[in-house]
C-alpha cells in the first residue's frame, strides 16, 4: 500500500482543487449571474427589510393571518437554523396525542364542529419544519376566520386564496399548494 | 393513489428508459480502453492530471494492485476530511461561525460515512459545519467515493470479459475518469437546473430576517445547489442541511424533485447497460437491468400505497388522511405538502434502492409497512439497481450465486459469460454474501441487550427495534438514510457504525475485485449445449427469486419483530 500513498495524496489533491474549488465556483458564478435571487435564497423583502424567504415557512399565529403547518424544527417551530422532523413514530402514543390536541385547536380557531375531521397536513409536522406550503383544503377551512379578523367579506378572501392556488407543476408532479407567505403579504396588500 | 402519482412514476420511467443506453454507451466508451466522445476536451486534462500525480495511464494493475489502490485512496481520504472537521474552526470561508468538531468519534463516523459512500450524519449541517468542509471535504468525496464504486465495477466487468488476463485495468485512470467525464457533467448541468429552480448557491452565513408577524428567523445560506447535485448523482445523500432533501433550500418544487430521482437512478441504471455492452451482448445486461427493475417497482409502488393509505391512528385522532381534489392526504407526519405522501413513497423507495439516502421525507415517521419498504431495499443490499457501481457489483455477484445454483439443480458446471464458476468464486461469493448481514445482525443484537444504546430510542415499542436494526442496515450497505428519531451522536452508535460502513465498503470491494482477479485468468470456454443461457428473461427470474430468498431467509426474523408486529397493532 506504500507505494500507493503518494499517488493517492496526489490525486486527491487534484480532485479537491476541481470538485471542492472550481466547481463549485463556476455553479456560484453562472447561479449569481443567471439566477441570482433564486440563488442568494428567494428573500422577500417589504419596505426594504427582508421578512423571510417564499422557500421558507415562518410562524403565523394571529387569526389575521392563515397559519402553516405545525414545525418541529428548533424549540419554538419554524427555526432556520435547525430544520428536522418530530421523528415520531406511527405507533408513538406522542404523536396521537399532539394530533389530537392539534386538531382540537384548529377547530376552535376556524370555528368548526367537534365533529369536524381536519386536512392532515393542519395537524402534522412536516418533514423539514420549513414546509412553506399548505393544502388547499387546509387554507379553504381558515377563509372566513381570515375574513372575520380583518373584516373583510368571505368571498374577497376567498378570490384572493384562489389566486394564490398553486397547481401541480407541469400538471402531474408533486401536489397542488398554497404558498402561507405570498398569500398573507397579499393579503396584507388588499386595502 | 391518484392517477397524477402514476403518471408521475411513469414519466419518471420513461425519461430512464430512454437516457439508459446513452448513459450506457457512454459509459462503455470512457472505460472501454479505447476513443471516447470529448477526448478532446478531456484527454489534455486527463494527461495532466496522471503527470502531476506520477501515474502511468497505460500500466495496468493486477487486482490486489488495484485493491491497494482503492484502500489507499480511501485512507488518505478519510483522514483528509476527518482532519478539516476538527481545524475547521481556524479555516477560512465560515460564515456560521461553525467550530472545530470536538468529538473525534463524531469526526471518524462522519469521515468514514462521506468517503465510504454512506452520508450517514450524526450531526446537524446547518451548524456543524463550515461551508469549506461542505465543499472541499464534503462535495470532494461525493464525486470520489462515487467514481470509486464505479471504477471497482467496471475492473468487476473486465474481470468477466477479459480472457486469460493478469490485470484489470488502472484505478487511478478510473478513478479520474469516472469524476471528470461521468460525473462531473452530469452534476454540472443539474446544479444549474437546481439553482434555477431556487436551490441556493450563495456564501452568506444566516441572513436575518424580520417576519411578518415580528419575530426573528435565520435564514440559512451556502454553497448548496453544487452539493445537491453530486448528493443525488453520486448516490451520496448527505445534506448540506439537517432535513436534506425535504429542506426547501434543497428541493424547493416537485420539479427539483423529479429532477433529483432521476439523477439518482439514471447512472446506476445506466450501469447494467455498459456491462452488456462491454461484454458484447445487449442481453446480458438487459437480463440484469430486468432482475433490478422487478425489484425496483415492486417495492417502490408499494411504499407509495402504504403512504397514501395513511395511519389508522391519525383518523382516530381527528385528521382527514382521504386524497381529494383538494388535499394530497395520506400519512402527512414528516412529510412536505408540495411533495404529498405518494411522491415521498417513491422517494424513499428511490433512496434505499441505491446507496443514496437522501429523504425528502421523515423515514421515522413513514407507516409501518411504508418504513419496511426503504428497510427491506437497503437489506437487499441496494443491488436494484444499487448505489453507483456498488449497486452493480452487487448485483453481478449475486448473478454468481444464480448460475451456481442454477448448475446445481442441472447437474453441469456453472459458468457465466463463459467463464467457469468454480470453488474460489463461490468462496468469495458467500463471503461477500455473508459479512455485512453479519454486521448488522451483530451490532443490532448488541445495541439491544445493552443499556446505554437503548437511551439512543425515540420511538417505544417495535418501532424502537426498526430504528436500530435501520441504523446499522442502513450504515453497513453505505446507505445513510436513518430513522432519524435514534440519537446516533453517542460513542457507541459511532465508533460501531464507523466500523460496519468501513466493513459493509471495503470487505465487500475487496471480494469483488479478488473474484474479478480470479476471473479475469480464466479463458472462455465456448457454449454448449448444457449451458444454463444468463441472457434471458428465465434467468432475470432465477436472479430476482435468488436475490429474495437469500435475503429473506437472513432477515425475515428481525422484520417479523419489528415493523410487521408494529403494523399489526395498529
Amino acid at each position: 500500500m506504500r507505494r500507493q500513498l503518494l499517488p493517492a495524496i496526489r490525486i486527491l489533491a487534484v480532485l479537491t482543487v476541481v470538485t471542492g474549488l472550481l466547481y463549485p465556483l463556476a455553479v456560484f458564478a453562472i447561479g449569481h449571474v443567471a439566477f441570482s435571487d433564486r440563488a442568494d435564497g428567494s428573500l422577500v423583502r417589504r419596505d426594504g427589510r427582508v421578512v423571510g424567504s417564499s422557500l421558507l415557512a415562518q410562524a403565523f399565529t394571529t387569526a389575521r393571518y392563515f397559519h402553516p403547518r405545525p414545525s418541529a424544527a428548533g424549540t419554538g417551530g419554524y427555526d432556520g437554523t435547525a430544520s428536522g422532523a418530530s421523528n415520531l413514530g406511527p405507533s408513538n402514543p406522542a404523536l396521537t396525542t399532539a394530533v389530537r390536541a392539534r386538531a382540537a385547536r384548529y377547530r376552535t380557531e376556524n370555528g368548526l364542529a367537534r365533529t369536524t375531521m381536519v386536512p392532515v397536513d393542519a395537524v402534522t409536522a412536516s418533514g423539514s419544519g420549513l414546509d412553506p406550503d399548505i393544502s388547499v383544503a387546509n387554507a379553504r377551512l381558515q377563509v372566513a376566520r381570515v375574513a372575520r379578523a380583518r373584516g373583510l367579506p368571505e368571498q374577497r378572501v376567498r378570490l384572493l386564496l384562489d389566486a394564490h392556488t398553486n397547481g401541480r407543476p407541469l400538471g402531474f408532479l408533486g401536489e397542488a399548494t398554497v404558498n402561507v407567505l405570498d398569500l398573507n403579504l397579499a393579503l396584507d396588500r388588499l386595502r | 393513489m391518484t392517477g397524477a402519482a402514476w403518471l408521475e412514476l411513469g414519466v419518471l420511467l420513461v425519461l430512464l428508459v430512454v437516457s439508459v443506453p446513452i448513459f450506457g454507451n457512454y459509459m462503455a466508451r470512457v472505460f472501454g480502453g479505447g476513443s471516447a466522445p470529448g477526448d478532446r476536451w478531456f484527454g489534455p486534462i486527463e494527461r495532466l492530471t496522471y503527470r502531476i500525480c506520477g501515474v502511468d495511464p497505460d500500466r495496468e494493475q493486477r487486482w490486489n494492485v488495484y485493491a491497494w489502490s482503492v484502500l489507499a485512496f480511501s485512507l488518505v481520504s478519510i483522514l483528509f476530511v476527518y482532519l478539516m472537521q476538527r481545524v475547521q474552526g481556524h479555516l477560512p470561508f465560515n460564515p456560521t461561525g461553525a467550530t472545530g468538531v470536538q468529538d473525534p468519534a463524531l469526526a471518524f463516523n462522519t469521515a468514514v460515512s462521506f468517503v465510504t459512500n454512506t452520508n450517514w450524519q450524526n450531526y446537524s449541517g446547518e451548524s456543524a459545519m463550515s461551508h469549506l468542509t461542505q465543499m472541499v471535504a464534503f462535495t470532494v468525496q461525493n464525486f470520489a467515493s462515487a467514481a470509486v464504486g464505479l471504477a471497482v465495477a467496471v475492473a468487476l466487468i473486465r474481470g468477466l470479459v477479459r480472457r486469460r488476463s493478469g490485470t484489470l485495468g488502472n484505478f487511478w485512470v478510473d478513478l479520474v475518469r469516472g469524476v471528470l467525464r461521468v460525473l462531473l457533467p452530469l452534476a454540472f448541468v443539474g446544479a444549474i437546473v437546481m439553482v434555477s429552480q431556487g436551490v441556493v448557491q450563495n456564501s452568506h452565513g444566516f441572513t436575518k430576517a424580520t417576519t411578518v408577524e415580528g419575530r426573528t428567523q435565520q435564514i440559512p445560506g451556502g454553497p448548496i445547489a453544487s452539493q445537491e447535485a453530486i448528493k443525488e448523482a453520486g448516490n451520496n445523500g448527505g445534506g448540506p442541511y439537517n432535513a436534506n432533501s425535504a429542506h426547501p433550500f434543497e428541493n424547493p418544487n416537485a420539479i427539483t424533485n423529479m429532477l433529483q430521482m432521476y439523477l439518482i437512478l439514471v447512472l446506476p441504471f445506466s450501469l447494467a447497460w455498459t456491462f452488456g455492452r462491454m461484454a458484447g451482448d445487449r442481453r446480458q445486461g438487459l437480463a440484469v437491468l430486468g432482475a433490478m427493475l422487478m425489484l425496483f417497482l415492486t417495492t417502490t409502488v408499494l411504499a407509495a400505497v402504504f403512504e397514501t393509505n395513511g395511519n389508522p391512528r391519525l383518523t382516530h385522532a381527528g385528521a382527514n388522511q382521504a386524497v381529494t381534489a383538494t388535499q394530497g392526504g395520506g400519512n402527512m407526519e414528516g412529510k412536505e405538502t408540495r411533495f404529498g405522501s405518494a411522491t415521498c413513497g417513491y422517494y424513499a423507495s428511490i433512496t434505499t434502492h441505491t446507496s443514496t439516502g437522501a429523504v425528502i421525507c421523515a423515514h421515522d415517521s413513514l407507516t409501518p409497512l411504508g418504513g419496511m419498504m426503504p428497510l427491506v431495499n437497503i437489506m437487499l443490499g441496494e443491488i436494484s439497481p444499487g448505489g453507483l457501481g456498488a449497486g452493480l457489483y452487487g448485483m453481478l455477484i449475486f448473478a454468481l450465486l444464480a448460475v451456481f445454483i442454477a448448475g446445481l439443480m442441472v447437474g453441469r458446471t456453472p459458468e457465466y459469460l463463459g467463464k467457469k464458476i468454480q470453488a474460489t468464486e463461490i468462496k468469495l461469493v458467500v463471503i461477500y454474501l455473508l459479512a455485512v448481514p453479519l454486521v448488522i445482525l451483530a451490532f443490532a443484537g448488541a445495541s439491544i441487550v445493552m443499556t446505554t444504546p437503548q437511551h439512543s430510542i425515540l420511538n417505544p415499542g417495535p418501532h424502537g427495534l426498526t430504528e436500530i436494526v435501520y441504523a446499522f442496515t442502513s450504515q453497513a450497505n453505505n446507505n445513510g438514510s436513518a430513522f432519524g428519531g435514534l440519537t446516533g451522536n453517542t460513542d457507541w452508535f459511532n465508533i460501531t457504525g464507523g466500523f460496519a460502513m468501513l466493513v459493509g465498503r471495503y470487505v465487500l470491494i475487496v471480494v469483488a475485485l479478488a473474484i474479478a482477479g480470479s476471473l479475469g485468468r480464466k479463458k472462455t470456454v465456448p457454449a454448449s449445449s448444457g449451458t444454463f443461457p444468463t441472457n434471458t428473461p428465465l434467468f432475470a427470474g432465477l436472479l430476482t427469486a435468488v436475490v429474495v430468498i437469500v435475503v429473506g431467509l437472513t432477515y425475515l426474523p428481525v422484520l417479523a419483530l419489528g415493523p410487521i408486529v408494529e403494523h399489526l397493532n395498529l
